[in-house]
């Protein structure tokens, strides 16, 4: 939801009408002028006035202490004699880990909690040489080293004679030290910038470092200026990406004519694509990619922070490269970042690949992997703020039955509450919950009701009066409760960022708690950037207070904090048997580890349905795989073609939710007329028929950090083709999908990567050679899909009313064969909702297809657990016609088995082999 | 485990399970038996592939159509056949069968009754009510004059000569009130029948159901694990919700009604009147100018037909404009069910107001509910008895009064 610009209405609450009076004058677009430009916050512009140049920065080789573990040294700043600690980590898995803090900071600086999984494990490092101009370290690997440069200070890392990385290279390394204010006294203020300053720019940059004023709101700044920079020259490096949440393509831009990236997570009004200004996440996590290497950095930092991204290719024209390959220039492309954060410390992960699945499992390692949903959650989610009552949800719900369309959740929005009071009812409209959630239990579905973390300050409400009594508020910067304006009003903030309070919180959600809930409701945590709406940026302010820190410092945090504590909440509830499900709209780097995430307040037009994919390109590839957007888009009213073409586009998305602003109208899926009817049934039943492969993706996502739905160019890293492709995108490995995001569109063209690959429409089973440009022709009913040959797909086709129906229902196993008649793929069972799958409660098999013989085996032999469903149908695609098939089973029997060949499409279907889909057995083609 | 599904008898009524119906394999219907031929080889209805007759209800889809498991899920776009004697006979898409869930159809009572008097009308059990089946109930001579001529009779059944057990709906409600079931004194309510045939635990009367899927297999049939779920009834009983308000009113109360309306409207701004659609018969008329108003909670919502809706806080505040007439808006064929009232107070990046009036038979006119189903689109329920269904035969009557 959003920042409310509420009509002028009749049934109107008292309250919003004080809002109101603040919201007049909105427009369609954002309100640029509500959220910062880097000129207008004061550390962002400090920064970005150094250019690059010599470091003051020097290294002090004789405080160089080298112990099993790491390595620290002392770094000087020639300008002021400020002294800064680096610490130097070999961490296993191959990353590198760079920490700068001051050597004797005026008080701590803030270190990021809760976000790594646990101590990163080291590995020692060893001087391999050193003289007076520096120190050659041995990171172990491939002859990999990392040279630390004395005057000026900088690191590089090398793999034979190749650079991976350069820190400081550019001398951007600028760290603001903590000092005492001037008019308190303190001498400490004579430098107030600690680099290359002039006395002209000392005074220039007094101005905000004390204090900071944006329109109407101020930023008392008790601890005066706190930032960090730190460049990084990626050699070789064309293409980056990452760094979400930003409405922008895949392939980061370069941000030299304009604002850095930012991250810091806020609740934008309506926002705008193709820009890079902040959302409602944040991961600092950037990955560089070039034919030969890919490496990632992880910049640990909750502080809002701002990434500049600048390239030596990046004017030249096409012409202009082709001019420079000709001529045998000797340039090599280099993409150079800089990061800048408003506080806290520098704490830097290189990850050194060197392929894109090692980045990720790099990262893995550092913050975890997608936490394994429950199954029906990847299901089809009917959301829309709000259903009015229980007689509307029960008329959705019949709806859904009688047009035959699947779906596994329904949402509640704000309005279901009483007042805004989370964990509560509307007495009037939502009577008798448990009666609802009964009634969709017996259908075999599932609720999702809201609960934000701005509490409503009322003495007659118990989760206020409980959180004011514990002291669990968010304090301002006087030392009351931190006070703020949101949905109910007047609203305090619980402090997430206290273990005690996410205990209390999540102990809110056991039944005898929360009333009316029961096991078929799930949560959903909005406005958690926070969302205050009369803040600065309609967020907290900076100078809010929690615990020992500010706001500053903890602010990207927040919304992570709140999933964790609701998703614990779910799983306490249920005595850690079951599986939680809990949507956030804010989150950080290791977010992934609660839920699901989308991608906010869109809009219903068909840019926002393009940006779409890679919004969640972008978030998968720092690990969050479980990712959508508003199917229908938000704000507005989509055209019947869009909406379709949404639920098309979003049945291939790992998160598929379709979502509508209260002032719209309805639009469930039914309310177009009978054709887009069939056509959005038909979108979201191929949805339920690849839930087998959804599920598998998601356990690999669990078990290893990759993406679910990915780039190409993690799968064809050598292709430059692909490099900048975000149009369309893989899910897994194993199915290419180009949606149609066009309006009126009569065709798209696919590229088709791998010049080794063949692609089969999943539709047709027509075959397609890779590394191509493919024009496919396409009506409203087209949704290009391709199945990549090498594969085997496991789908069930018999779709019905919810996918906890479909559990036992058997499979139809489609093995697209590859040139050499080669296909592989996996086949994951189990009970699909609680955590048993943690003892190795699970089917997990390898199907694999050679020599013409398919077989099933046991990849965890250990694993446990049986399943009512078989294989009701074999599809062979891309296969000659055998003589015979037969079947062998694990006690050697052997029966033949029926088979259709369609020879126009090379397609060879065996009807009903039978066997168990948790048993051993081969079927043979002759 | 919830409450045993009672409905183990209605089991019985679907599909191949009833003992007194003829054999055919689970989940077809009686009018395609002929198709399934046991001993012969099976020939998909839309005629693509003959497969053995043991191919039909084997859970594997051979036919395009699905029509070789009707009794199965196993075909993505089956459908299963529920004879629901005594009810209206329906179709189930396969997908809901052997899912888990008693999949309950909400029958009102009133229509079970509706589906009841069809079979009992439907003497040679041909699927339609004819005129000469109806002929016998001499109740329902429309003008009670004591002669129910086949003309009367045609006019009851819409103008023709039968209806199937789907047009019977329209005919229902212009004879329910006066029918006579001719075996029973009263008429039976369905479900006590089957009760008492079933020798189940008496339910409480006003709760119908009957699971549409869920049959035992045939003997030959391969074992069912969702049999299992059935033996330990894994079922709800779902209590269907009150029988709709239905009227007839009396004729000449309507055209009371319509002279008053008409006489009034002479009397005011002719020349406007004449620019509005007051229905074929202008029986909408006497609406005009006239207001209805319906107090809620909060508010006061009123309904001025061919003129505009508004809402008005009771406890002070301005009046709100929910739209000004805008046009019929019912369906084609019943294009005055339904009004729509347009370009009211605008909403805040929304579009304008509106209300959308649906008109049922009623023998008050007045508004009985509104609702906000989207934000800014308003929903009215108003009664009139302008929308009531006249019998054919009284329309050449009415044509009378036309001329004023």
């Amino acid at each position: 939801m959003f920042q409310r610009h509420i009509t002028k209405r009749p049934k109107m609450a008292p309250v919003l009408v004080l809002w109101l009076a603040m919201c007049l004058g909105a427009t369609w677009a954002v309100d640029r002028g509500n959220f910062k430009t880097c000129d207008q916050s004061a550390f962002c512009k400090r920064q970005r006035a150094l250019k690059p140049g010599d470091s003051p920065y020097r290294a002090l080789l004789e405080t160089m202490e080298l112990t099993n573990t790491r390595l620290t040294l002392q770094l000087i700043n020639d300008n002021n004699k400020v002294r800064l600690l680096l610490e130097l980590y070999r961490l296993q898995g191959n990353i590198t880990r760079v920490k700068i803090n001051e050597l004797k900071p005026l008080k701590p600086r803030y270190e990021v909690p809760d976000v790594l999984i646990r101590d990163p494990p080291t590995e020692p490092l060893s001087v391999l040489s050193q003289d007076e101009s520096g120190v050659v370290l041995s990171l172990g690997v491939e002859s990999q080293r990392v040279i630390v440069s004395v005057r000026p200070f900088r690191l590089d890392i090398m793999e034979g004679h190749d650079v991976l990385m350069s820190l400081n290279s550019r001398g951007l390394l600028a760290f603001e030290h903590l000092r005492m204010r001037k008019d308190t006294g303190a001498q400490y203020t004579l430098v107030v910038f600690d680099f290359q300053a002039t006395k002209e720019e000392e005074e220039k940059a007094e101005e905000g470092m004390w204090e900071e004023t944006f329109k109407s709101h101020s930023d008392s700044k008790p601890n005066g200026p706190s930032s960090i920079s730190l460049d990084f020259s990626l050699p070789g490096v064309e293409h980056v990406y990452g760094i979400p949440e930003h409405a922008d393509d895949l392939k980061l831009k370069t941000t030299d004519n304009g604002d850095p990236y930012r991250l810091f997570n806020l609740d934008v009004f309506q926002y705008e694509l193709y820009n890079p200004m902040a959302l409602y996440g944040a991961v600092p996590v950037m990955l560089a990619h070039n034919a030969q290497r890919t490496t990632g950095i992880f910049w640990l930092n909750a502080a809002e922070t701002w990434v500049d991204i600048s390239s030596n290719t990046a004017g030249k024209t096409v012409f202009g490269k082709m001019l420079d390959y000709v001529q045998g220039s000797s340039e090599i492309p280099q993409t150079d970042v800089r990061w800048i954060s408003e506080s806290g410390i520098i704490d830097v992960f290189i990850m050194l690949g060197p392929t894109p699945k090692h980045v990720f499992s790099q990262y893995a390692s550092l913050t975890g992997t997608q936490s394994f949903p429950p199954l029906a959650s990847l299901g089809y989610h009917q959301c829309r703020w709000n259903y009015n009552d229980q007689e509307d949800v029960r008329s959705v719900d019949a709806g859904f039955d009688e047009y035959d369309i699947p779906y596994d959740f329904i949402w509640l929005d704000i309005e279901h509450t009483d007042g805004k009071r989370y964990f509560t009812w509307d007495p009037h409209k939502f009577a008798t919950p448990k009666e609802m959630l009964q009634g969709l239990m017996d259908k075999k579905r599932k609720m999702v009701a809201i609960v934000d973390p701005h509490i409503k300050i009322d003495s007659n409400y118990k989760i206020h009066n409980e959180i004011r009594s514990r002291g669990f508020y968010v304090k301002n910067k006087d030392g009351g409760d931190y006070e703020g304006w949101c949905w109910p009003g007047n609203a305090g903030y619980p402090d997430f960022t206290r273990a005690d309070m996410r205990a209390w919180w999540a102990s809110m959600f056991a039944y005898d708690q929360y009333e009316g809930s029961m096991e078929n409701l799930y949560t959903w945590n909005d406005m958690n950037e926070p969302s205050v709406f009369n803040g600065p940026e309609v967020t907290m302010h900076k100078d809010a207070v929690h615990g020992d820190w500010e706001n500053r410092d903890v602010h990207n945090l927040y919304g992570l904090y709140v999933q964790m504590a609701t998703a614990d909440g779910l799983v306490q509830r249920s005595g850690g048997v079951e599986r939680p499900f809990v949507l956030t709209r804010a989150f950080f780097a290791g977010s992934q580890r609660y839920g699901a995430v989308w991608t906010g307040d869109n809009a219903a037009e068909w840019d926002h349905l393009k940006i779409s994919i890679p919004m969640c390109l972008s978030l998968g590839l720092v690990g969050i795989s479980f990712c959508g957007a508003d199917v229908g888009g938000f704000f507005k009213s989509p055209t019947p073609e869009l909406l379709v073409r949404w639920y098309q586009t979003g049945a291939y998305q790992p998160f598929f939710r379709a979502h509508a602003h209260l002032d719209t109208p309805r639009r469930e899926p039914w309310l177009f007329g009978p054709e887009n009817t069939a056509l959005i049934r038909e979108a979201v039943r191929q949805r339920y028929t690849f839930l087998p492969y959804w599920y598998q993706q998601f356990y690999h996502a669990y078990r290893t950090g990759e993406p679910v739905m990915r780039p190409l160019w993690v799968e064809y890293t050598q292709d430059p083709a692909t490099f900048a492709v975000d149009d369309e995108f893989l899910i897994g490995q194993n199915l290419l999908v180009h949606p149609v995001t066009e309006e009126g569109a009569r065709g798209v063209t696919a590229y088709l990567p791998g010049k080794e690959e063949v692609w089969f429409d999943i539709h047709t089973f027509q075959k397609h050679n890779g590394a191509q440009n493919l024009y496919i022709p396409v009506t409203m009913s087209s949704i290009p899909v391709f199945q990549r040959g090498g594969s085997i797909i496991p789908r069930k086709m018999r779709v019905r009313r919810s996918s906890s129906c479909m559990e036992h229902d058997p499979y139809t196993l489609y093995a697209a064969l590859n040139a050499r008649g080669v296909a592989e793929g996996e086949l994951y069972i189990d009970d699909g909702h609680t955590f048993n799958y943690e003892k190795k409660e699970f089917i997990h098999r390898r199907l694999s297809f050679s020599n013409n013989v398919l077989s099933s085996v046991n990849l965890v032999p250990d694993s446990h657990f049986t399943t009512n469903s078989w294989i009701e149908r074999i599809v062979l695609i891309g296969s000659s016609k055998p003589a015979k098939v037969t079947l062998k089973t694990a006690d050697g029997n052997e029966s033949q088995l029926e088979f259709d060949f369609d020879a126009s499409m090379s397609v060879v279907t065996v009807r009903k082999p039978g066997m168990n889909a948790g048993a051993d057995w081969t079927v043979t083609l002759q | 485990m919830a409450v045993p599904c009672l409905l183990l008898v209605l089991l019985l009524l679907c599909g191949a399970a009833s003992p007194v119906e003829v054999q055919r394999p689970r989940g077809v219907p009686l009018s395609k038996r002929q198709f399934y031929e046991e001993d012969k080889p099976f020939t998909c209805l839309d005629g693509s592939l003959t497969v053995p007759f043991d191919r039909v209800n084997d859970d594997y889809c051979d036919c395009k159509d699905g029509s070789d498991e009707p009794g199965t899920a196993a075909c993505p776009n089956g459908s299963f056949h529920c004879t629901n004697a005594g009810f209206r006979p329906a179709f189930i898409p396969s997908s809901r069968i052997n899912d888990g869930i008693c999949a309950v159809i909400r029958m009102e009572k009133e229509k079970a009754r509706m589906s009841g008097v069809f079979l009992e009308l439907d003497k040679d059990g041909d699927g339609f009510v004819t005129v000469n089946e109806l002929l016998p109930h001499s109740e329902l001579d429309p003008d009670a004059d004591g002669t129910f001529t086949e003309t009367e009779a045609q006019g009851l059944l819409g103008g023709v000569d039968k209806v199937d057990a789907a047009s019977f709906e329209s005919v229902w409600n212009n004879i329910k009130e006066k029918f006579h079931s001719e075996s029973h004194t009263d008429t039976p309510a369905p479900e006590e029948t089957y009760q008492e045939e079933t020798k189940e635990p008496a339910s409480d009367n006003d709760s119908e159901l009957y699971p549409d899927d869920d049959i035992p297999e045939d003997d030959d049939d391969e074992e069912d694990p969702e049999d299992e779920d059935l033996d330990e009834g894994d079922y709800k009983v779902v209590p269907y919700s009150a029988s709709p308000k239905l009227c007839f009113p009396p004729m000449q109360s309507f055209f009371k009604l319509l002279n008053e309306g008409k006489n009034k409207s002479v009397s005011r701004n002719l020349e406007k009147e004449i620019s509005f659609d007051f229905g074929a018969s202008a029986e909408f008329a006497y609406l005009y100018s006239q207001c209805y108003e319906l107090h809620t909670g909060e508010y006061i919502y009123k309904l001025c037909p061919f003129n505009r809706v508004s809402q008005k806080p009771k406890y002070g505040g301005s009046e709100t404009n929910l739209g000004t007439w805008g046009k019929w808006a019912g369906p084609e064929d019943n294009v005055y069910s339904v009004m729509k009232y347009e370009h009211g107070t605008g909403c805040w990046q929304g579009p304008n107001r509106s209300t959308t009036v649906k008109l049922t038979c009623g023998k008050e006119t007045v508004v009985t509910s509104t609702s906000e189903p989207s934000r800014c689109e308003y929903l009215m329920e108003f009664t009139t008895p302008a929308v009531c269904q006249e019998p054919q035969n009284v329309g050449t009557t009415f044509q009378g009064h036309e001329e004023l």
